[in-house]
């Protein structure tokens, strides 16, 4: 009788959100500190975002919105966008599904998972494709495919090289052969591309898997990648499943994949535009395109010289972007992400005269 | 004598009966005729009942039968002259994945398909039909060659879905997917892809992209298995039954949404019922669009192909301040 005294002590216990509730006001405000899932490290969240989210202590890249992406990628942080006004539909009436769209959109300010567009790197004009894990864990459903198929369409139109910055958990379950099926359409769309010689470059961020690695993320020219993603088919814990065996932290990360042949290299994120710039410019010739500064302000067209004063820095991150080609050009961009822009207009020639 | 799936039972079990009944009647000398009869009508009611009203839980039971007739099966009753070819001269040979060339009906043809085991030794040397990159490097090899050669390339898909193990993403999984997808559409060959068991994502898809698309009655066709969907959407992998019925997988549906051509009808009960009735039956559908496809240019194939595939897809495009609907794109 006495052993019960010592033994069965019962503790109340307290929900933690009731003992965050109940915990003085000391609240932080949201994203003012962050913690490196990778070192632990603290880090003031402004800090973070000057340095491009990466982790200052220990490199580990944290994860881009699309207009962070499209901020310190794009010349003067802008995107001319592409098909803006396509959205999923449900289907095969999946239950649960366009209760999840509609929360993904509320979430993100996202139509989608995908965002395309037209714009210039370091002066070079390219369509450009960036997914985002944040809508939908970035998966491949009819919208994503359809306006990834489009992008591809528009840079054969265009004569210009295509970049799609992928971060995708893969194919989109609700959408079920639909989905499959994308995979099919966007590696259909870039053999026609690869055909008429289309410079395509996949940069791959955390994390690129499944439906999306298997299609047209892996049918690149160059495929780089952002250092510490994940890239793979399967998911980890599968495969774990499979095998029956732990596998190593650095399993599928991109030094792993760098490693095991599957990419040409892997590049920081500070140098990630320079690095695009680069690639692009050793292309040129291949283009016949020069950088569009040293071209001139005279290869745009005059209805869009009244438009460059409008092409505001998308997000603030846009002015922390490493410098480039500081005047890159008028026509490429004139409507700042996320504005809207009808998919049919004219555009600039990205500052180009002689671009096919 | 057929292995009863669990749905199945009622009816084994009614079949059972009258078996039971005439070895009785003939033991004693007795006339059950009449009961048997009348036995055999409601076994017909019964059959017909079941197999006319099958959920996509249950077709999917079907179409992973152990022995529903695999690639080798079709193979050797639909072609002459079939010489296996093997290996993908980078790394190794695949058994997960068959292919050679054959004649269809005199004409020379190359053929590639998903393998699943007979057995238990047979499916570990197979991985039970989930190629790793050397098979699908197999499978693009010899589809090469056809193209090079001329020669009508026809698939066969079963599979789960690529082997998802850590050696098979080291030597690339995803790039020898992703690679046989775009070349597939690029082949100035008819291609013709035939859905025989289970279709599973881009593993089956790898093999998938064909001018036509054919699925047998009781296949499925799917972007990821139903356990594995169970699992993400509930946690639980055992309501892959629900998880099926979700994601319209079945022959039906995809020939609905326009993504399959034709389904290939099955003898009642499934194709494992007699497989020799089913090679006729896929032979004569295969042969059916071959014959149509085989007066095109390459040029032509080439754009039929890329069309069906590229016009795949629901969605809306609104316009600013206007809604259209256009879902239905894939016609």
């Amino acid at each position: 009788m006495f052993k019960d005294l010592f033994q069965k002590r019962k503790y109340a216990t307290i929900p933690p959100e009731r003992l965050r509730a109940e915990r003085p006001k000391r609240e932080i405000p949201e994203g003012l500190m962050i913690r490196c899932p990778k070192c632990g490290n603290i880090h003031l969240g402004k800090e973070l975002e000057k340095n491009l989210k990466v982790c200052p202590s220990c490199d580990h890249h944290f994860r881009l919105t699309v207009r962070e992406r499209v901020a310190i990628t794009m010349d003067d942080g802008r995107l001319r966008e592409l098909d803006a006004h396509l959205e999923s539909v449900d289907p095969i009436e999946f239950p649960g599904y366009r209760e999840k769209l509609e929360q993904q959109k509320r979430k993100t300010g996202l139509r989608e998972a995908v965002m395309t567009g037209e714009g210039t790197i370091g002066g070079y004009p390219v369509v450009a494709g960036i997914l985002s894990f944040d809508f939908f864990t970035g998966s491949m459903g009819s919208v994503v495919g359809e306006k990834v198929t489009r992008a591809i369409e528009r840079a054969m139109e265009r004569g210009w090289p295509l970049i799609i910055f992928s971060a995708s958990g893969g194919a989109r379950m609700q959408e079920s052969i639909f989905s499959l099926m994308q995979m099919a359409k966007t590696s259909a769309a870039l053999a026609k591309f690869h055909e008429r010689r289309g410079l395509f470059i996949s940069v791959l961020t955390d994390p690129t898997l499944g439906g999306v690695s298997a299609s047209f993320a892996t049918l690149a020219d160059y495929i780089i990648a952002e250092p510490g993603a994940t890239f793979g088919f399967a998911g980890r814990i599968v495969i774990e499943q499979t095998i029956r065996q732990k596998l190593p932290d650095e399993f599928q990360t991109a030094e792993f994949n760098l490693q095991h042949g599957q990419l040409d290299k892997v590049v920081h994120r500070k140098e990630m535009k320079a690095f695009l710039a680069k690639l692009l410019e050793m292309h040129a010739s291949v283009y016949g395109h020069a950088p569009a500064a040293a071209e001139g302000e005279t290869a745009v067209p005059a209805d869009h010289e009244d438009r460059e004063a409008s092409g505001e820095p998308a997000i603030a991150a846009a002015e922390q972007a490493p410098e480039t080609s500081g005047k890159a050009d008028a026509g490429a961009g004139d409507d700042p992400v996320p504005a809207a822009v009808t998919s049919g207009a004219e555009t600039g020639k990205g500052g180009s005269s002689d671009d096919r | 004598m057929t292995a009863e799936l669990p749905f199945e039972r009622p009816l084994a079990d009614l079949r059972r009966k009258i078996e039971e009944l005439k070895k009785f009647g003939e033991e004693k000398q007795i006339d059950f005729s009449e009961e048997i009869a009348r036995l055999e009508e409601r076994y017909r009611q019964m059959e017909e009942e079941l197999y006319g009203n099958l959920g996509a839980a249950q077709i999917l039971q079907l179409a992973r039968h152990h022995q529903r007739p695999t690639s080798l099966d079709y193979i050797e009753r639909i072609f002459t002259d079939f010489i296996e070819l093997h290996g993908d001269r980078l790394f190794a040979d695949d058994l997960a994945i068959v292919g050679g060339i054959a004649r269809l009906d005199g004409i020379p043809v190359t053929v590639v398909g998903h393998q699943r085991g007979k057995d238990t030794k047979d499916n570990i040397r197979r991985y039970f039909g989930s190629p790793h990159p050397e098979g699908f490097r197999k499978a693009l090899r010899l589809m090469r060659q056809a193209d090079k050669f001329r020669r009508p390339i026809i698939t066969f898909i079963d599979t789960k879905g690529a082997y998802p193990g850590d050696t098979a993403e080291m030597r690339g999984q995803s790039e020898a997917i992703a690679r046989n997808l775009m070349e597939m559409s690029s082949f100035g060959v008819p291609i013709v892809c035939v859905v025989i068991g289970e279709g599973g994502s881009g593993g089956a898809l790898a093999l998938g992209v064909g001018n036509r698309v054919l699925m047998l009655e009781n296949a499925i066709y799917s972007v990821i298995s139903p356990n594995g969907a169970a699992s993400i959407l509930w946690k639980d992998a055992s309501k892959a039954d629900q998880a099926a019925e979700y994601m319209k997988i079945t022959a039906a549906d995809l020939k609905a949404f326009g993504i399959v051509d034709e389904v290939v009808p099955e003898p009642m009960g499934g194709a494992h019922r007699n497989p020799d009735e089913q090679a006729a039956a896929v032979k004569d559908a295969v042969w059916r669009h071959l014959q149509e496809l085989l007066g095109m240019t390459p040029e032509e194939l080439i754009e039929d192909r890329f069309r069906k595939f590229r016009a795949i897809g629901r969605f809306t495009e609104a316009q600013p301040e206007q809604t259209a609907e256009c879902a239905d794109y894939a016609e």
